[in-house]
């Protein structure tokens, strides 16, 4: 039985990016909020310290920083007609844990979604018809706007003093930066960072096909600034450990390096951490969210009530605490009915591995975020019409590391994997080869969802997420497009040979691709097709928000993060500007 | 309530009676201390306390978690004929040259022996409930066994298929092209082993070899950083900001690790 504690006004599930700046926007209205959290407090000088922080076997193989599948996991299928099985150690995606969550051990790759990302459906019926998409393709338009959201992509990159170069400002195209991107208020926070010698080939390269390279956005920072909650970034040294790490130089934007400094000193925030929460409830009416219920390491329960639930654990987390706690009608893929687990999606990457003769790349000396893009083949920012297929993704030469477990599994086909030729070919290569990568993005499908297993339980005996989930035709496609088209440019490069490398079926749990999982409790205009509303609130329950990556209806060709903290300054101002002052439903159905 | 005039809650409003988690402002950091190793679990003991942040970061001294060096010495986990087998074949997965010492002078075969020693080898921190059930490839391994016991079992059958195949002798007396005709066939699934799966032993021994291989030397292999120089990697340096631009150049510097180079540290006696 769990022990009932005094209420609070807010309480905010998950201290990660999206709990980070809720609590922050929120804290500002003098509600009382306390943030409960699953795993440690973290912070750069005790947790990432520079000592020790390249450490490629403690973090990027053995998961330092992230959940342990022991504590809590998902099981996985590619398709209804199999029985999942539990992920009994992390492969494609790495869920967080801990404060800062996600944002302590990301890329910083700062990417906006396209306008037409956010229109989809209605985007690509009205150019092709609706017989060019096929008919087990779920997506749906967002409910809101790139326009609407423009304001607060700019709040969150100003937060992380993102680095790159606008290619439009007000309409205005600019020269050296994304001419595909939508219109964007003022130019980024910093400029972008230096470019080591295999981006420069490709942009060179890529210049001479005509297209338009230019720098990835940033959330390493390539000199100092100062955010305008007053808190400081250092600039970016290149040391090439940033995915799976945290940043021990306070040049990696995160929630320690952003927000939290400011935010703890608040007198109306709390953080509980190493307390894992159980379930939302709801009162007994079931229309309204009454608290949730958390156990800490004791393993005593407690029941914290509130008046306001946000649920700001990770995309895969949210959806697992809905379905545990009965809110919304769980999704069913025979009636396609149900909203709850519904469009779950993913991201589709490729590679092209190049091996020159004649060049010195330094992998080592990298950024999360540093890389030559370009943007032809992203979204509909092409005609699809003779390609059948829809969605696109960005691609480029993006050289996050040269970590040695990593990096050195990157020999010519053929190679041995191990005994002496092997080892010839690794010292060959480590230099002097380079992988360009496509990032695409997938979109969802009825037979994609997530929902309760019947099987395996967790250490507290609640059911595991299961997932469902594979790729489909349209998203091979589309790989296969996007690395043929790769394949061009880096071919101009010079390699003595390449290799192309395009996502294939089926979906493998194994092998990491991306940690961007989305979807499963979705945006949307209509309830009987999405989760939450326009402003990330629960049709169902009007007290309940749930922020991150969930909300998305599909994937787009973009690292998720910049859309998450936009998301999440589009619905704390929703929650500070319309439901506080008149607590209730904000969109009526 | 909240209304739509928002108040302040009294000061007692939240939390204030909490026991347990009490307000550890400087019980939070205790778990760091009492962590014998860097993949201590988080959350299974109760040494490792739930707490409270508020008012300002929970900053302490000497909080952070070090990894612990490996120090040289006998087998932790192997028996003394385990870890001869293992020293013989890290050295024919990553073969001595000229240039680069083999898997078992980089240290290979201790850095596998401490890391089943310590929480990997026990899979501490896998999801290791029931049912165990075989799937498909792409649902990755359903083996309800740990890394020690996996080792353990596929050595004892890989001893016996060698004796069994090479008149009584074990892997480490059969000639080097026997020896790689045998990892070739366990790789290939060609050779089957008693209780053990070969081919999946064959693919944990190669992915720790080069774990070995290629990791900080703190823990035990990538002796003398002999991994890191092979390839040219300078190693756990932090600031490439000079040669961002220098493009087509070698790095001059050499490797440093976690705990320097290796001629700064006391050799162990």
């Amino acid at each position: 039985m769990a022990r009932k504690l005094p209420a609070t006004d807010v309480v905010i599930v998950g201290l990660g990016w999206t709990g980070s700046i809720l609590a922050h926007e929120l804290a500002g209205s003098g509600l009382n909020i306390v943030a409960i959290e699953r795993g440690p407090w973290r912070d750069t000088a005790t947790d990432f310290p520079p000592a020790y922080a390249q450490d490629e076997l403690r973090y990027h193989i053995r998961h330092d920083l992230f959940l342990r599948p022991a504590q809590l996991t998902m099981t996985v299928r590619n398709s209804v007609n199999e029985t999942a099985l539990p992920m009994r150690s992390w492969g494609s995606f790495m869920p967080p844990n801990g404060v800062g969550g996600g944002g302590v051990h990301w890329n910083a790759e700062t990417w906006r979604f396209l306008p037409s990302d956010f229109q989809m459906k209605t985007h690509l019926t009205e150019r092709y018809g609706e017989k060019f998409l096929p008919a087990d393709m779920t997506i749906q338009d967002w409910g809101i706007t790139y326009d609407e959201l423009e304001p607060y992509y700019d709040k969150f990159e100003y937060l992380c003093g993102t680095s790159g170069k606008a290619g439009n400002i007000r309409g205005l195209v600019q020269v050296g930066g994304n001419p595909f991107e939508g219109a964007r208020a003022r130019q980024y926070p910093t400029p972008p960072q230096k470019q080591p010698y295999g981006p420069t080939l490709f942009a060179q390269a890529a210049n001479e096909m005509g297209y338009k390279p230019f720098p990835q956005p940033s959330g390493n920072l390539s000199q100092a600034y100062t955010n305008p909650l007053g808190v400081t970034l250092g600039s970016c040294t290149y040391c090439g450990f940033c995915e799976w790490f945290g940043c021990g130089n306070y040049s990696k934007a995160s929630p320690q390096t952003t927000i939290l400094p400011v935010l703890v000193r608040q007198p109306n925030f709390e953080a509980r951490t190493q307390c894992e929460v159980l379930k939302v409830n709801l009162d007994d009416s079931r229309k309204r969210a009454a608290g949730v219920t958390y156990v800490d390491t004791s393993g005593n329960e407690l029941e914290q009530p509130a008046d306001l639930v946000l649920l700001c654990a990770f995309q895969l987390f949210n959806v697992h605490l809905l379905l545990i706690s009965g809110i919304g009608k769980p999704y069913d893929p025979r009636a396609n009915e149900g909203v709850i687990g519904r469009n779950y999606s993913y991201q589709v990457t490729s590679s092209v591995d190049a091996f020159f003769d004649d060049k010195i790349f330094n992998p080592f000396i990298a950024s999360g975020a540093i890389g030559m893009c370009i943007d032809e083949f992203n979204g509909d920012n092409f005609d699809h019409g003779p390609h059948g297929f829809v969605g696109g993704g960005y691609m480029g030469a993006v050289q996050t590391n040269g970590r040695p477990l990593q990096t050195t599994t990157r020999t010519p086909k053929g190679t041995p994997r191990w005994g002496l030729e092997w080892k010839e070919a690794v010292a060959k290569n480590y230099l002097s080869s380079y992988e360009a990568v496509t990032h695409g993005g997938c979109c969802s499908y009825r037979d994609a969802y997530c929902d309760l297993d019947p099987n395996y339980t967790d250490r507290l005996g609640r059911k595991l997420m299961r997932i469902t989930f594979d790729f489909h035709e349209n998203e091979l496609k589309m790989s296969q497009y996007l690395t043929d088209r790769l394949a061009e440019v880096v071919q101009k490069m010079g390699p003595r040979q390449f290799e192309k490398k395009p996502r294939t079926g089926p979906y493998d749990s194994r092998i990491y691709q991306t940690t961007h999982t989305c979807g499963g409790a979705i945006m949307g205009a209509d309830p009987k097709s999405s989760a939450l509303n326009r402003y990330l609130q629960s049709w169902d329950i009007s007290n309940l928000f749930v922020l991150g990556a969930t909300a998305f209806p599909q994937n787009a060709g973009y690292n998720p993060t910049d859309t998450v903290g936009a998301l999440a300054y589009w619905a704390s101002d929703a929650i500070i500007n319309q439901y506080l002052k008149n607590p209730g439903p904000l969109v009526r159905t | 309530m909240i209304t739509s005039t928002p108040q302040l809650s009294s000061p007692d409003h939240t939390g204030s009676d909490i026991a347990q988690p009490s307000r550890l402002r400087s019980g939070i950091r205790r778990r760091e201390l009492m962590l014998t190793t860097a993949m201590t679990l988080l959350f299974s003991t109760s040494s490792v306390l739930a707490g409270v942040v508020q008012g300002g970061l929970p900053w302490e001294p000497d909080a952070g978690a070090p990894p612990t060096a490996v120090t040289p010495g006998p087998w932790m986990y192997f028996t003394a004929d385990e870890g001869a087998a293992i020293e013989a074949l890290v050295d024919r997965l990553i073969p001595p040259d000229p240039q680069t010492p083999g898997g078992k002078d980089a240290g290979c075969a201790v850095f596998i022996d401490r890391q089943l020693a310590g929480p990997y080898g026990s899979a501490e921190a896998l999801y290791m409930r029931g049912p165990f059930a075989d799937g498909t490839p792409q649902q990755g391994d359903q083996s309800p066994l740990t890394p020690a016991v996996r080792y353990r079992k596929a050595l004892a059958a890989l001893d016996k298929y060698c004796r069994t195949t090479y008149a009584g002798k074990s892997f480490t007396e059969i000639p080097d092209s026997e020896k790689d005709k045998v990892l070739s066939g366990l790789e290939k699934d060609q050779v089957q082993l008693e209780g053990a799966s070969g081919r999946a032993f064959f693919e944990l021994l190669l992915q720790n070899t080069q774990e070995g291989f290629f990791a900080d030397p703190v823990y035990g292999g990538n002796r003398n950083m002999v991994g890191w120089k092979m390839i040219g990697y300078p190693g756990a340096r932090y600031d490439y900001r000079e040669w961002v631009e220098r493009h087509n150049e070698r790095y001059p510097l050499p490797p440093v690790g976690i705990s320097g180079r290796p001629e700064w540290v006391r050799k162990a006696d």
